[in-house]
């Protein structure tokens, strides 16, 4: 701790605020669900969370969210390529509206995706014919999810595609490679913690997400009902408890998801500056 | 990207004149049957993603007509919650970005130990379901909670009313100022705030004349995306509004209860308020970047 660190005014003021206004907004309450769930017996709290229906809530939640980052992952890593190494018209236009699902309130994109994907909808009149129903099943809640995780691929990925030197392709043309071994021996190992990221981001969003998905799930118990719909159920028949044995299973399991990613970051950092 | 679209060019110069075979062999790109395919691939993809929900929100909005269209976005109930959805929004942004700058300037400006544990702390809310934001201030300030009989007895609501709304707006928005300015900030050092004490600065003369300059584009991008959130909080708010029509109704839980009662055209054109927002929030964030842009080629051609 050598005094140089600290030549600059308030080290103590921006931290000490910082580390309050943290507390009182984030931290004290959030302990107060781990604080609620002791008041239950280690077997009530363990009845609540694997009840049947809750689980087949985890199944549906884990499930659909993973789907839709693969889905995420995949599109959002060729809208990537295609943002950068392309040129057609649009682009400019559709480059902005990546973050869309970011700035739509969620209830919005859940009222509009509900009403496009339902019977007479103009996609679900005509995927239903076919056989393909939306509205009201489990691929609802994966479209749903899809949609909210959209931005996340395509901007973790995007700068690192940009800054990609277009030398070392070239050279592995020139060494005679052809352009899918230059994508998957050149491209692709320097994108993939990009990629990874945005997966991993894609993900954690889609677990909680809430607004955009029980308009269009239906919410039918075992069927598209999922975890934080089950949450705000028993909030709203005033089981304080249960809705936070429930909701601690899942804030365990985000944060657990939330210093993978963190800790991927960093690994990334450092990855980065000392191959630098 | 410019090297790309340079080098782009001058292959096509050169080759022009040879047939599409030495063309698509070129170093770089794709053959162009490729490229069409994968540009194709993604128009489909963002098309039915991004771009139909669009058109359905105005389609349906405007369904019934202009005169349905505003008879449901004058209405009093949706007036009442616009009221409260500016309110939300104007006490949860400048305090995440007071929040977002103190921490931007601890963790950018010093070192210390745990700063890393810090900035995931710092990320929490972005991890957390929106419904759990609403039930943990549930748990402290409802009716059962903490302070619960406190609160009761002297008559303040906190939950079921507007600064439960508030609380969960600020909570939900929380990570996004701090999330901009941190690396915005620790990409730019702290050698010029140090020149500025050396020639005598005070603190606060630093931070508004040295540092906001350099981040004003980077904080209004936050300030820009922390209001599209804060107006836009649907879950969180839902959980502890209550939902008194009139009352602790925001736009977004405005829209639900039309929605829930079979007035489409109404719900939309509400929605369409709130899309409307998310067009802005999409067109300003596109001019910061541009500006941003233009910035570092000035500086570069400094």
């Amino acid at each position: 701790m050598s005094t140089n660190k600290y030549i600059l005014p308030g080290f103590n003021l921006s931290l000490g605020y910082t580390i309050l206004y943290l507390s009182l907004i984030v931290l004290i309450p959030l302990s107060a669900a781990f604080i609620k769930t002791a008041e239950l017996s280690f077997s009530e709290f363990w009845e609540v969370v694997s009840a049947p229906r809750v689980v087949a809530s985890y199944k549906l939640t884990f499930g659909a969210s993973l789907i839709a980052a693969l889905i995420n992952a995949i599109f959002g890593l060729l809208t990537a390529w295609v943002l950068v190494r392309y040129k057609f018209p649009g682009k400019k236009i559709l480059d902005a509206l990546v973050d869309l699902p970011f700035a739509l309130p969620t209830a919005v994109a859940g009222i509009t995706l509900a009403t496009i994907y339902s019977a007479h909808g103009w996609i679900g009149a005509w995927l239903e014919p076919h056989g393909i129903k939306v509205a009201s099943t489990p691929l609802g809640v994966i479209v749903a999810l899809t949609f909210i995780g959209l931005p996340f691929v395509v901007r973790t990925v995007q700068p690192v595609l940009e800054d990609l030197e277009a030398e070392t392709e070239e050279a592995a043309a020139s060494l005679g490679a052809n352009r899918w071994q230059a994508f998957s021996k050149i491209v692709f190992p320097a994108i993939w913690p990009a990629l990874l990221t945005g997966f991993s981001l894609a993900f954690a969003r889609a677990i909680g997400e809430y607004g955009s998905v029980i308009f269009i799930a239906g919410n039918l118990p075992f069927v598209s009902e999922i975890t934080p719909l089950i949450i705000y159920i028993k909030l709203d028949e005033h089981e304080y408890a249960q809705a936070t044995a429930v909701a601690v299973v899942m804030l365990v399991i985000s944060f657990l998801l939330l210093f993978a990613i963190n800790g991927l970051q960093w690994w990334l950092n450092r990855r980065n500056t000392s191959s630098h | 990207m410019s090297i790309i679209t340079a080098t782009d060019t001058i292959a096509k110069s050169q080759y022009s004149h040879y047939n599409n075979k030495v063309a698509i062999s070129r170093a770089t790109s794709e053959p162009a049957f490729v490229r069409r395919l994968l540009i194709s691939i993604v128009l489909l993809f963002l098309g039915v993603f991004l771009i139909v929900p669009l058109l359905a929100v105005f389609t349906e909005a405007l369904r019934h007509g202009f005169a349905t269209y505003f008879a449901a976005i004058s209405d009093a109930n949706a007036l009442a919650a616009m009221k409260l959805t500016l309110i939300a929004a104007l006490i949860a942004v400048p305090l995440n970005v007071v929040f977002g700058v103190s921490a931007a300037w601890a963790i950018a400006k010093f070192e210390f130990k745990g700063k890393s544990i810090l900035i995931t702390l710092i990320d929490l809310p972005f991890a957390v379901s929106p419904v759990i934001a609403g039930l943990i201030y549930i748990l402290i300030f409802g009716m059962q909670g903490w302070f619960g009989s406190y609160l009761f007895d002297h008559d303040i609501k906190i939950i079921f009313a507007i600064p439960g709304i508030v609380l969960a707006t600020i909570f939900v928005t929380f990570p996004f100022v701090a999330r901009e300015l941190i690396p915005l900030m620790q990409a730019q050092g702290k050698d010029e705030e140090e020149a500025g004490l050396v020639l005598g600065a005070s603190g606060w003369q630093i931070l508004w004349r040295i540092t906001y300059p350099n981040i004003k584009w980077g904080l209004l991008y936050g300030v820009i995306l922390t209001n599209a959130r804060a107006m836009g909080e649907f879950g969180a708010v839902s959980a502890v509004s209550g939902h008194i029509i009139g009352m602790t109704n925001t736009l977004p839980l405005h829209v639900e209860i039309l929605y829930a009662d079979h007035q489409l055209a109404a719900a939309f054109a509400v929605a369409s308020l709130l899309a409307l927002l998310a067009i802005v929030t999409l067109i300003l964030k596109t001019f910061i970047e541009w500006r941003v842009a233009q910035n570092a080629i000035h500086n570069e051609s400094i």
